[in-house]
């Protein structure tokens, strides 16, 4: 019970005016981030991170992160009255949401969507409280070996088991590690990648990176696609609330079964996506009458909602816990964390308790209200996709070379963001994923530095990373999540040998 | 007041999207560019490594060790990438960009281009200014008073965040010299 203590703690150093006012100010910042075409999660909360540039770094990760609770619950609004995913992850969501909207039912189909987000991230934050604590102190007896191996995992997880072209996400991963490289190196202190412009002595920021490759491509794209904004209102009235809360309990099965998908998940790298589409096939196999989703069933909202949602916030898990992030967002955030001087990683537990479980904290109740702000302000925030997109662009322009120039008081870094925002755009339109790239640039020099000074500690010796059984069981894992397509490959043509050699005998 | 800047709009937002779109580029096409560019950098990347010492020193490898090899994976990566989009079918060429989808990225590209040039010469929050007007009033169509107005509100609510409020330095220009900025 010693993280329900700290837990309590942790909301006494929520409970001060300023963190509530910037709390409230982060939510709503959020859900217009979210409603927004063209913005999301990542995008908001890169581009509003310079905000938090002065602020202590308490202050900064609750509004920060309260900005992400908003978007996240902001991606249902559009999604289901528009029928434009906000996200990735609110795709499924569309697929009953939408019609219910269609056939009148708005208020409905928006309530269940908070509602089981909410759910969704309650689960993965109770799962945090009670696990992070335990898996950083037990990665406090990591080494440099133990590191490198988990960073290895993390990425050869995403090639191994990411939906995309194998060697597009090869090459966005190996040029986001890349890109990490450049400027001066930690150990030797020696000049890499610079071809002498003084400009990159500097290195390759990653939240310029991120702002461009996110927030400006993404204005591009909108351009591109010309989006035609016609959405159904809604308004929703305490009677629907209660009425779909009082249906909740009839589909505790499938609340349940997303939320665990989407921790499952979350925990991995790249899992939002997956996580909600699992969720929505999963709850329609079990469901008896299969023919009614797609047509503006609740189950349909519920069960991608709450796998999205828990799998978001369950990506918040292994960055506290070990340092590594789950997801795009949880990877900013991470960049945020080094900004304000903090080093992420396990000895944050220790040496900044009131960080940590300032943010674990506001987590439960940055959740709470933002149910209740977007339960009670929807027609506002729907009123903002009447304002004309050619209004909106330029202002996210705008943020966003603010946001970049910001980081290091550099016009370099602007130009950068505008290159990054024509690569991220190019990227996107030949399916090459971002995702492994923010996470390489963010998480490159450290995985350098932990491979170089475990070999430095080996003398050389690769073997180090086999050398007891904890470095070496997970070295492995990563091996084998590597060559995963390979191997299941395998074991199909293995299995079906035998199938092949019984017809004939 | 001056004019809005961008008189660089190549295609009017008019512009049929209809049967006669024709692509600019192919979508393997693109792949094909983006795999050479890759190659290239990864060649370049690897040659600066190769210079600053890929071998293993006493004390564990040299600087360049770790980003030699990266870049050798992207190289081989891309080679791949590169044989694979040589090798597609006809079929398969869907497009890349459309020249309408082309015009209308082009319509944000360009002004964002000199929204930066422009920030170094006259400060963020003037040339923020003329990108929010300027925007709106020629690819939006919005009224010039309108676009004038909110892109007025737009940039004094940015400098009164940043400059006064959150104490964030920006690129100035003349502007807030003159005001004591």
């Amino acid at each position: 019970m010693e993280a329900f203590g700290l837990l309590l703690h942790g909301f006494q150093v929520l409970l001060t005016f300023k963190i509530l006012a910037l709390m409230l100010v982060g939510l709503v910042l959020g859900v217009f981030v979210g409603v927004l075409p063209g913005l999301g999660g990542p995008n908001g909360v890169a581009i509003l991170l310079p905000l938090t540039f002065t602020m202590d770094p308490t202050s900064a990760i609750v509004m920060l992160s309260c900005i992400y609770w908003g978007a996240l619950f902001g991606g249902a609004i559009t999604s289901i009255l528009f029928n434009i995913p906000g996200e990735a992850w609110s795709v499924a969501t569309t697929f009953d949401g939408h019609p219910m909207a269609q056939q009148g039912r708005a208020a409905e189909a928006l309530t269940a969507a908070f509602t089981s987000s909410f759910i969704g991230s309650l689960v993965a934050v109770l799962l945090i409280t009670f696990l992070a604590p335990g898996i950083a102190s037990f990665a406090l007896r990591f080494g440099p070996p133990e590191f490198f191996a988990v960073y290895l995992l993390t990425f050869c997880s995403f090639v191994g088991l990411g939906k995309e072209d194998k060697h597009k996400t090869l090459i966005s991963m190996c040029l986001g590690l890349l890109l990490a490289g450049v400027g001066m190196d930690t150990i030797s202190g020696q000049l890499r990648m610079t071809f002498g412009w003084s400009e990159l002595f500097r290195g390759i920021n990653f939240l310029v990176a991120v702002i461009g490759l996110f927030g400006i491509s993404e204005i591009l794209l909108t351009m591109e696609e010309r989006l035609a904004l016609r959405g159904h209102a809604a308004r929703i009235s305490l009677r629907v609330v209660l009425q779909v809360w009082r249906e909740l309990p009839r589909y505790w099965v499938t609340l349940l079964r997303s939320s665990a998908i989407g921790c499952w998940l979350g925990i991995t790298p790249g899992g939002a996506i997956a996580a909600s589409f699992m969720g929505y096939n999963l709850a329609k196999r079990f469901a008896r009458d299969k023919e009614s989703f797609g047509k503006g069933r609740i189950e349909g909202v519920f069960a991608p909602e709450t796998a999205a949602h828990a799998s978001g916030t369950a990506a918040l898990l292994p960055m506290l816990a070990l340092g590594i992030p789950g997801s795009g967002t949880a990877a900013i955030l991470l960049g945020g964390l080094m900004v304000w001087g903090l080093n992420p990683g396990p000895l944050l537990f220790v040496e900044h308790k009131d960080f940590v479980w300032g943010l674990i904290a506001s987590m439960y109740l940055g959740n709470v209200v933002g149910l209740v702000i977007v339960l009670s302000t929807v027609p506002l925030f729907t009123a903002v996709l009447r304002v004309p997109f050619a209004a909106i662009a330029p202002m996210i322009i705008v943020s966003c070379a603010i946001g970049a120039y910001a980081i290091q008081n550099a016009m370099f870094d602007i130009w950068l963001m505008l290159l990054f925002g024509i690569v991220g755009y190019v990227f996107k339109k030949i399916s090459i994923p971002l995702a492994p790239f923010t996470l390489a640039l963010v998480l490159g020099s450290r995985a350098e530095d932990a491979f170089r000074l475990s070999m430095i500690g080996a003398g050389g010796d690769v073997r180090v990373f086999w050398s007891n059984g904890l470095v070496g069981s997970i070295t492995t894992l990563a091996l084998v999540l590597l060559f995963w397509p390979l191997l299941s490959i395998l074991a199909a043509r293995l299995r079906r040998m035998p199938a092949s050699i019984r017809p004939a005998g | 007041m001056s004019p809005p800047h961008e008189g660089a709009t190549p295609q009017e937002g008019t512009g049929a999207a209809g049967g006669e779109d024709r692509a600019v580029m192919s979508r393997r096409s693109a792949d094909i560019a983006v795999s050479i560019a890759l190659l290239g950098l990864a060649a370049l990347l690897g040659w600066d490594n190769w210079r600053t010492g890929i071998s293993w020193a006493s004390d564990g490898p040299r600087p360049g060790y770790f980003p030699f090899y990266l870049s050798v994976i992207l190289a081989a990566a891309s080679l791949y990438g590169l044989v694979k989009a040589l090798l597609e079918h006809a079929a398969a060429r869907d497009a890349f960009v459309t020249r309408a989808q082309l015009g209308r990225v082009m319509q944000v590209f360009v002004p964002t281009l000199l929204f930066c040039l422009l920030t170094q010469w006259l400060g963020i929050y003037v040339a923020s200014f003329l990108l929010v007007a300027g925007f709106m009033w020629r690819v939006g169509r919005i009224a010039l008073w309108k676009s004038l107005l909110t892109s007025f509100i737009f940039a004094l609510s940015m400098f009164i965040t940043f400059q006064i409020v959150f104490d964030v330095i920006m690129p100035k220009g003349p502007l807030e010299a003159l005001l004591g900025y």
